[in-house]
């Protein structure tokens, strides 16, 4: 499904002194199967953004079109949309309430009027996504696990809904490194068994660069740079002036290129990056 | 949805009234309560909505804004409408079944409305022109007093400070648990009474884990920071009464002295 944002601005509290502007005059398109990183400091708009993609926020002014429909307009029903467009909010761990695991996963796709065995195929399969053991977690209370399986108890609860966009506010937030890792790489599987379009807000570039298609950087409301990783992270000096910087092991590849020595510069990952300079290294030796 | 709530929101302007006293401003918003009881003639309400218009005027807060912090309240103000058209005996002029619209019943809806209004309105001008923490530390003061009868001035204004906190932030948790439960296809809207009083489950837990939690935290935190109740704190700002606090008293006391007078007149 494909997303197409025209002039979206959106404003907290209009005409109060609490007045805030949190996105202004945004336009940006998104096609299907395609995985973006949405990127930016705290309190540029991201959360306000992604809201809007399944009708949780009004827009001030603008439009959202999910697959050419327009989701502002009224004879739509915003239920067929959250169908479609499966959010997972900020610190998602926050929104589990039922006895066990099992029904608080149930709970999204028992909305979507699936019958119990359906329901049960959906729970096994986003348990199984997240890397949660079903027989050993299904009937235990969701608030006597850990914060990290919470946080997979959740995310598998939209998961299981099987939206065709799948939105992901800072899934990471919080996590160890090597929970982070699994979740994010669990994230890209999905994405590419099944090529729905994911967009995964995220405040770190490290995390974002070597798994998207593109990425928008969002600053003060407005969207400042979008385009492939390689793309935006040529910008060093946009995204520092707005206070993001790039992944480390691109400013190495960019410091080794200053440095007249000559190496690809589309490099995201530190396996890449090895190959290269090991490449690089032997290529020297025999000249 | 919940973004309407405005009552006991703090409105900030810096004018003159906001300047004012904590203490001053609860005085005077009592003595405005018993004002309206002395009222007894549209006369009066005149007087009083004249008086509210000025100190509106003063505070500079929009009037539209003001208005809207009725708006959750037009229901009660409707019924007492409704209840004392129809309950008060008198002069019959309109027969509906067994109910009766009177005169009086018309003269005492309407005054009762009236009442409700202002009564809403000035009391809402208490808190929208002085922020919470300026609130309890005026009625810690004032109740001070009472400390040898037995009255737990400190500890009662220190639960009235963490209770007007929390209260945006548990708006603002609603919000989000609603806005993540309709993500996952929760319907907060539709349905009878008995599936709304359900669907509300999936608010109402998390919203309570959450509070509990938040509550513990806090409690964890004051005693960290060595909390230990009223007795011994100093204040970083301590209370003073002003000259403009003496000027507002005198205006409130010319205020009620005009009431009384239209009312024995
Ligand atoms: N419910 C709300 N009411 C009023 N203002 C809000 C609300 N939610 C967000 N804002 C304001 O809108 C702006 C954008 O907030 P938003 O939550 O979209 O930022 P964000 O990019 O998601 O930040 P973070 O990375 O910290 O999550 C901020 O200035 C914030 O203060
Ligand atoms: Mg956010």
């Amino acid at each position: 499904m494909s997303i197409k944002i025209e002039n979206l601005t959106h404003i907290y509290n209009p005409s109060s002194p609490f007045e805030t502007t949190a996105l202004d005059n945004i336009s940006f398109e998104v096609t299907e199967g395609e995985f973006i990183g949405l990127i930016g400091h705290t309190g540029s708009g991201k959360s306000t953004l992604i809201q809007h993609l399944n009708g949780l926020l009004k827009p001030t002014k603008g439009k959202i079109l999910i697959n050419q429909v327009d989701i502002t307009s009224k004879d739509v029903k915003l239920q067929d949309i959250r169908k479609n467009v499966g959010l997972v909010f900020q610190y998602p761990e926050h929104q589990l309430f039922e006895e066990t695991v099992y029904k608080d996963i149930a709970f999204g796709p028992a909305n979507l009027g699936l019958n119990e065995e359906e329901i049960k195929a959906r729970v096994v399969e986003a348990m199984d996504l997240v890397r949660l053991p079903f027989q050993e977690l299904r009937d235990r209370s969701p608030f006597e696990l850990s914060g990290g399986q919470r946080r997979r108890v959740a995310i598998a609860g939209v998961l299981a809904m099987k939206p065709n966009i799948l939105i992901l506010d800072e899934p990471t937030a919080g996590l160890d490194p090597k929970g982070r890792d699994e979740i994010l790489e669990q994230i890209k599987s999905l994405h590419q068994q099944v090529q729905n379009t994911v967009i995964l807000v995220s405040h770190s570039m490290e995390d974002i660069a070597k798994l998207v298609d593109r990425i928008i950087v969002m600053h003060k409301g407005k969207v400042s740079l979008i385009g492939k990783p390689t793309q935006v992270f040529k910008e060093v000096e946009v995204l520092e002036s707005i206070g993001l910087g790039i992944p480390q092991i691109t400013y190495l590849m960019k410091m080794l290129k200053e440095n007249n020595i000559k190496l690809r510069e589309d490099i995201l990952t530190i396996e890449e990056a090895k190959a290269e300079i090991i490449n690089w290294i032997r290529g020297n030796k025999n000249a | 949805m919940l973004k309407d709530i405005t009552i006991g929101q703090f409105y900030p302007t810096g004018s003159f009234i906001h300047e004012l006293d904590p203490r001053t401003k609860i005085l005077i918003t009592f003595a405005y309560i018993v004002g309206l009881f002395i009222v007894s003639s549209f006369i009066s309400y005149g007087i009083v909505a004249l008086f509210v218009l000025g100190c509106i005027f003063v505070s500079k807060i929009p009037v539209k804004y003001m208005l809207k912090g009725l708006k959750p309240l037009r229901v009660i103000i409707i019924i007492t409408f409704i209840i004392n058209i129809f309950m008060t005996s008198g002069t019959i002029i309109y027969s509906l079944g067994p109910l009766n619209v009177t005169v009086e019943g018309l003269y005492q809806g309407t005054f009762m409305a009236f009442r409700l209004v202002f009564l809403v309105v000035g009391t809402s001008l208490l808190t929208l022109t002085t922020s919470p923490i300026a609130l309890t530390d005026g009625i810690e003061n004032l109740l001070n007093p009472l400390k040898p009868i037995g009255i737990p001035a400190h500890e009662l204004a220190m639960m009235m400070t963490i209770a007007l906190r929390f209260i945006p932030t548990l708006l603002e948790e609603t919000d989000k648990i609603m806005k993540a439960q309709m993500a996952r296809g929760a319907d907060f809207e539709s349905g009878n009474i008995i599936n709304r009083a359900k669907s509300l489950v999936p608010l109402l837990v998390p919203l309570f884990i959450s509070a509990f939690r938040r509550a513990d935290e806090l409690a964890m935190a004051m005693e960290a920071r060595c909390y230990r109740g009223g007795d011994n704190r100093t204040r970083m700002k301590q209370l003073v009464i002003q000259k403009n606090d003496i000027i507002s008293m005198a205006v409130m006391g010319m205020f009620i002295a005009i009431l009384i007078y239209v009312r024995i007149r």
